[in-house]
C-alpha cells in the first residue's frame, strides 16, 4: 500500500513534469485530468481497504533528500483516514476540472502545478521526517501558489497571491521551528525519534505553539485566515474546490499528528486554547461568510467558519486526553474527523457549483444573479444539496459531524478542570450560533442566485454546464446523502484513527448501521436513515395531499415581487438586505460595518447608489500593525545599506568577537 | 623522541609563533605604508621559518613546500610588488587611522586574551603544541581583522588581509596531517586577490587620485 502510494505520487510528479510538454490544450487537459482521477481514485480505494483492514504501520527509507538523512515514509490509521479524504475528493473534482478547465482562461498555467499540487498533498500524508513533511508542505504549497497565479493578468489576484505566498512562508517557518524543538539536541528528524524523545513541558509548550501557528495559517483559522478569502476567489474553481476542500485538511492532518502523536502527553490547557480559537474561528468565519456577496468569498469564510467546527473538536479531544478520559477524547476526535470528511465534500461540491454558475453566467456576484433554478435545475439541485449539508442538517453528512461534536461538548461535565467545565459549554453555545448562522447564510446563497428573477441578462441566458461538472456535482451529492444516511461508513473508517493515536474508540453500530450510538449506555443515538425517509416522505405525502384535496385551479403570478408588480427584477429580495438585520446586530463593532447611501441632488437623473463596507478586524488589529512595525523597524536599519566598507567589517568583527566572547563566558 | 628534545621543539615552535604575532603588532602601530609594508614582510618571513620548523618536527616534507610559498610570495613577491605601487602611485604620506594608535593596541591585547581563553579550555586534550599554535594563529586572524577595520588606506586593508590569511596558514601548518592542497588553494587564493587588489588600487587612484578610502566613501554619497 504505502509503496503504492509512493508510486501514485511519483507518477503526479512525472505528470507534473511533462505536461507543459504534450502539444494542444485539449490533449493536455485530458491527460493530466484523466490520469489525476485514475490515481486518486485507486488510492482512495487502496486507503479505504487498509483502514478496513487495519495492521501494524507499514514505512518505508528511501535514499533520496539530504545526504545524511534518508527520507521516511510511514503508513498508518492517521494518514490513511486523510488519504482518503484527499483521493476522493481529488478524483471527483479532476471529473469536474474536465469539463471548467475549457473555460479557464490560461488553462496551460492550470494543468503542469495540478497534479504536483495533489502529489504534495500526498506525500505530506506518509512523510515520516521533518524534513520530508517540510518539503512535501512546500511543494503544496507552492504548486497551489501557481495554481492561484493561474490568472495574473488581473491585479486582485496578484494581490491574492502575494498574501498567499507570505502566509505560507509564514507557516513553513513556524513549522520548521516547532520541528527544531522537537528534534531536540540531538536532532534525530523522523517522527520515530520525537516518538520516543521526553521533551522537557517549557519546550513542548514552544513546540505546541508553534505546531498551531504553523498548520493554522495554512488551515484558516482566526486571525491567520486572511488569505483565504482573497486567494480562492482568484483560483480557478476546481482549484478552489482542492484548496479549501483537501488543503485546508492536509493542515489538520499537520496538527492531530504533531499534537496528538508527536508531542507526547498533553497539559490541559492546549485543548482549552484550540478549543477557543476553533470556536471564534466558527463564528466569526460565518458572520463574515453572511456579509458577502460574492459567491466564492463567502464560501471561503465559511471554510474559516468550518475549520473552526473541526478545530473546536481537536481541541475538545485534546481536553479530554489530557483530563485522561479516553472514550470522550475518541468521541471527539472522530467528529473532527467526519467533518473533515463531510467538509471536504460539501465544500468542494459548493465551490464546483459555484464554478458551474462562473462558467454560465461569467457572475460571482449575487446581485446580479438570480432565477437559476429555472435555466440550471439540475446545478441548483446538486448546490441546494451542499448548501443544506453545510448548514448542518439532517439527514446530511454535516448534521452527523456537527451532532457527534454537540455530543462530545455535552460530555464536558467530566473535566475536573474548572475552567474547562465552564468554558467548553460556552464554545458549544458558539458552535450552536454559528450553525445556526451558517443555515442563514446558505439560504441565503441558494435563495439569491437560484430562486426569483434573474437580474441581469447573462444569469437570464444562463445553460447547464457540461456533463462532465454535472456529473461531478451529481457525485459529491451522492456521496453527501449516502455519509448522512448512513454515518457508520464513515465512522468504520475514522474509528481505527482514533484507536491508535488514543488508545480507545466509539462503541459504534450498538444496533448496527441503523443507529449511531455514541456513548455504550445508548443515551443518545440518530439514524440518518429514518430521517431521510421521514423527510423524503412527508413532506412528498403533503404536497400529494394538498394536490389531491386542494383547489385544483393553479395561479401564477410574479415571483418576488413582495405583492407590488413591477417588471424590473431589482426590486427582489437581495444579498445586501437579506443580511442587513445581522450586519446591523453583528457587524457594526466587530466588522466595522458601515452603509452608505449615495442620494443624487434633485434634477439629477443618476441612480442612488447604497454600498456597505467591511473591515476584517484580523487586518486592522493584527496585519496592519504587524505591517507597521516591520516597516518601522526597515526604516531604521535601513541605514545599513549605506555604510562603508570599514563600517560593514567593523560590524562583522564585532559580531564575531561578542559570538566569541559568548562561547568564552559558556563553557 | 626523548624529553628534553621534544621541550626544545616545543620552546621553537613557540618562539616562531610568537614571532609572527608579535609582527601583528607591529603592523598595528604603523603609520606609514612602508613601514606597514615591511612588518607584513617580517611577519611572513616569520610565518615561513615557523612552516619550515613544523615540517622540521612534524617529519613532513610538504610543508616545506609552504614554507617555500610563504617565502616567495609573501616575503619576496607582495612587498616588492606593494612597494613598487606605493613609489608608482607616489603615495608616501601617513595612513589615516581610524582608531588610535593606543587604543588599537590596547584592543589587540584584548583580542590575543579572548582568543586564549578561547582555544586553550576547548582544545584540552590535544597535544601543547597545537593548542597554542592554535591560540596564536587566531590571535593573529582577529589582529589581521582589526588592522583591516583600523585603517583608512586601501593599501593598509589589503595587508591587514593578507596577514589575517597568515594567521590561517600557521593554524594550517601547526596541525598535524593537513594536507598540502589546502595550503596551496589558500596560498593561490591570495596570489588572485592580490593581483585584483593591484588592479583595483590603480582604478581607484586614476579616478580619485587618492587610495584614501574616505573621499572614495563620500563620493559613493556613503555616511559616515
Amino acid at each position: 500500500m504505502l509503496s503504492l502510494v509512493l508510486l501514485g505520487v511519483a507518477l503526479l510528479l512525472l505528470l507534473g513534469a511533462l505536461a507543459p510538454f504534450v502539444g494542444g490544450e485539449a490533449a493536455a487537459r485530458r491527460i493530466v485530468y484523466g490520469a489525476s482521477l485514475a490515481i486518486s481514485a485507486v488510492l482512495a480505494v487502496l486507503a479505504i481497504a487498509r483502514l478496513l483492514e487495519g495492521g501494524p504501520p507499514a514505512s518505508a527509507v528511501l535514499p533520496i533528500g539530504l545526504p545524511w538523512l534518508d527520507a521516511h515514509f510511514r503508513l498508518d490509521e492517521l494518514s490513511a483516514y486523510f488519504l482518503v479524504v484527499v483521493n476522493l475528493v481529488a478524483a471527483i473534482v479532476s471529473i469536474f476540472a474536465f469539463g471548467y478547465a475549457s473555460h479557464d482562461v490560461e488553462p496551460a498555467r492550470v494543468t503542469p502545478p495540478y497534479p504536483v499540487f495533489l502529489a504534495g498533498c500526498n506525500l505530506v500524508l506518509i512523510a515520516d521526517d521533518a524534513f520530508m513533511f517540510l518539503l512535501s508542505w512546500e511543494f503544496m504549497s507552492l504548486s497551489s501558489w501557481l495554481l492561484v497565479m493561474a490568472n495574473h493578468r488581473q491585479p486582485e489576484t496578484r494581490r491574492a497571491a502575494f498574501v498567499y505566498l507570505v502566509m505560507a512562508a509564514f507557516g513553513t517557518l513556524m513549522l520548521l521551528f516547532a520541528f527544531g524543538v522537537l528534534a531536540g539536541p540531538a536532532g534525530d528528524y523522523d517522527f520515530d525519534s520525537m516518538r520516543e524523545a521526553k521533551v522537557k513541558p517549557l519546550l513542548a509548550s514552544a513546540a505546541f505553539v508553534l505546531v498551531l501557528l504553523g498548520t493554522g495559517s495554512k488551515a484558516g483559522l482566526v486571525p491567520l485566515h486572511v488569505w483565504l478569502p482573497l486567494a480562492h476567489p482568484a483560483a480557478p474553481s476546481h482549484v478552489s474546490a482542492l484548496m479549501s476542500g483537501v488543503m485546508t485538511k492536509v493542515a489538520l492532518y499537520g496538527m492531530i499528528r504533531v499534537l496528538f502523536d508527536l508531542l507526547g502527553e498533553p497539559a490541559w490547557w492546549w485543548g482549552g486554547l484550540v478549543l477557543l480559537l476553533g470556536a471564534v474561528s466558527a463564528v466569526i468565519g460565518v458572520l463574515y461568510a453572511l456579509l458577502q456577496r460574492d459567491l466564492k468569498v463567502m464560501l471561503a469564510y465559511s471554510t474559516v467558519e468550518n475549520v473552526g467546527i473541526i478545530v473546536l473538536g481537536i481541541g475538545l479531544a485534546l481536553a479530554f486526553k489530557a483530563s485522561r478520559l479516553p472514550d470522550l477524547a475518541a468521541l471527539a476526535l472522530v467528529a473532527a474527523l467526519l467533518h473533515v470528511m463531510n467538509h471536504a465534500l460539501f465544500k468542494s461540491l459548493l465551490f464546483c457549483g459555484a464554478g458551474a454558475v462562473l462558467v454560465a453566467t461569467g457572475q460571482r456576484d449575487l446581485e446580479k444573479l438570480g432565477g437559476l433554478i429555472r435555466r440550471m435545475p439540475l446545478t441548483a439541485l446538486f448546490f441546494l444539496v451542499g448548501c443544506l449539508a453545510l448548514s448542518g442538517l439532517p439527514p446530511l453528512n454535516g448534521f452527523v459531524s456537527e451532532w457527534l461534536t454537540f455530543q462530545a461538548i455535552f460530555s464536558s461535565t467530566a473535566f475536573s478542570n474548572e475552567l474547562l467545565r465552564l468554558g467548553v459549554p460556552v464554545a458549544g453555545a458558539l458552535l450552536a450560533l454559528s450553525a445556526a448562522l451558517a443555515a442563514a447564510c446558505f439560504i441565503k446563497a441558494f435563495g439569491i442566485a437560484f430562486l426569483g428573477r434573474p437580474r441581469g441578462a447573462a444569469a437570464a441566458a444562463a445553460l447547464e454546464p457540461e456533463g462532465a461538472m454535472t456529473a461531478a456535482l451529481a457525485l459529491f451529492s451522492f456521496a453527501c446523502l449516502v455519509l448522512g444516511a448512513f454515518p457508520g461508513f464513515a465512522i468504520l473508517i475514522a474509528d481505527p484513527v482514533a484507536r491508535t493515536l488514543l488508545g480507545d474508540g466509539l462503541p459504534v453500530n450498538v444496533g448496527g448501521f441503523l443507529w449511531l450510538t455514541p456513548f455504550p449506555d445508548g443515551a443518545t443515538s440518530y439514524s440518518g436513515l429514518i430521517v431521510l425517509v421521514l423527510v423524503l416522505s412527508v413532506p412528498l405525502s403533503i404536497v400529494w395531499l394538498v394536490q389531491r384535496l386542494g383547489v385544483r385551479q393553479q395561479r401564477r403570478s410574479h415571483l418576488w415581487d413582495c405583492g407590488f408588480p413591477d417588471p424590473s427584477p431589482a426590486t427582489q429580495y437581495t444579498a445586501s438586505s437579506f443580511s442587513q438585520p445581522i450586519r446591523r446586530v453583528f457587524g457594526t463593532v466587530l466588522f466595522r460595518a458601515r452603509e452608505s447611501v449615495d442620494m443624487p441632488p434633485p434634477g439629477d437623473m443618476r441612480p442612488a447608489r447604497f454600498a456597505v463596507t467591511l473591515v476584517d478586524p484580523a487586518w486592522d488589529w493584527l496585519f496592519q500593525p504587524i505591517g507597521r512595525i516591520v516597516g518601522y523597524v526597515t526604516q531604521r536599519i535601513n541605514i545599513l545599506q549605506f555604510m562603508t566598507i570599514r563600517r560593514y567589517l567593523s560590524l562583522m568583527f564585532t559580531a564575531l568577537v561578542i559570538l566569541l566572547l559568548v562561547v568564552v563566558v559558556n563553557q | 623522541m626523548p624529553a628534553a628534545a621534544n621541550h626544545f621543539y616545543y620552546d621553537v615552535a613557540h618562539l616562531l609563533g610568537a614571532l609572527v604575532l608579535l609582527c601583528s603588532f607591529v603592523l598595528i602601530y604603523q603609520r606609514r605604508l612602508t613601514g606597514i609594508i615591511n612588518a607584513f614582510t617580517m611577519q611572513s618571513l616569520a610565518l615561513a621559518l615557523a612552516a619550515a620548523w613544523q615540517a622540521f618536527v612534524q617529519d613532513a616534507p610538504h610543508l616545506f613546500v609552504t614554507a617555500g610559498i610563504a617565502l616567495l610570495f609573501k616575503t619576496v613577491t607582495v612587498p616588492v610588488a606593494l612597494h613598487w605601487i606605493v613609489r608608482r602611485l607616489a603615495i608616501h604620506e601617513t595612513v589615516e587611522n581610524a582608531l588610535g594608535i593606543g587604543l588599537s593596541l590596547l584592543s589587540g591585547v584584548g583580542l590575543v586574551a579572548l582568543a586564549v581563553l578561547l582555544v586553550l579550555p576547548v582544545t584540552g586534550s590535544t597535544a601543547a603544541l597545537t593548542r597554542e599554535t592554535l591560540a596564536m594563529a587566531l590571535s593573529i586572524l582577529l589582529l589581521g581583522l582589526l588592522i583591516m577595520i583600523a585603517r583608512r588606506n586601501a593599501i593598509a586593508q589589503v595587508v591587514g588581509f593578507m596577514s589575517l590569511e597568515n594567521g590561517l596558514v600557521l593554524a594550517a601548518v601547526g596541525v598535524k596531517g593537513m594536507p598540502l592542497v589546502v595550503e596551496m588553494s589558500v596560498a593561490f587564493s591570495l596570489l588572485v586577490a592580490f593581483i585584483l587588489f593591484g588592479l583595483f588600487f590603480f582604478r581607484i587612484r586614476e579616478r580619485f587620485d587618492t587610495l584614501d578610502l574616505q573621499f572614495v566613501e563620500s563620493f559613493r554619497g556613503e555616511r559616515r
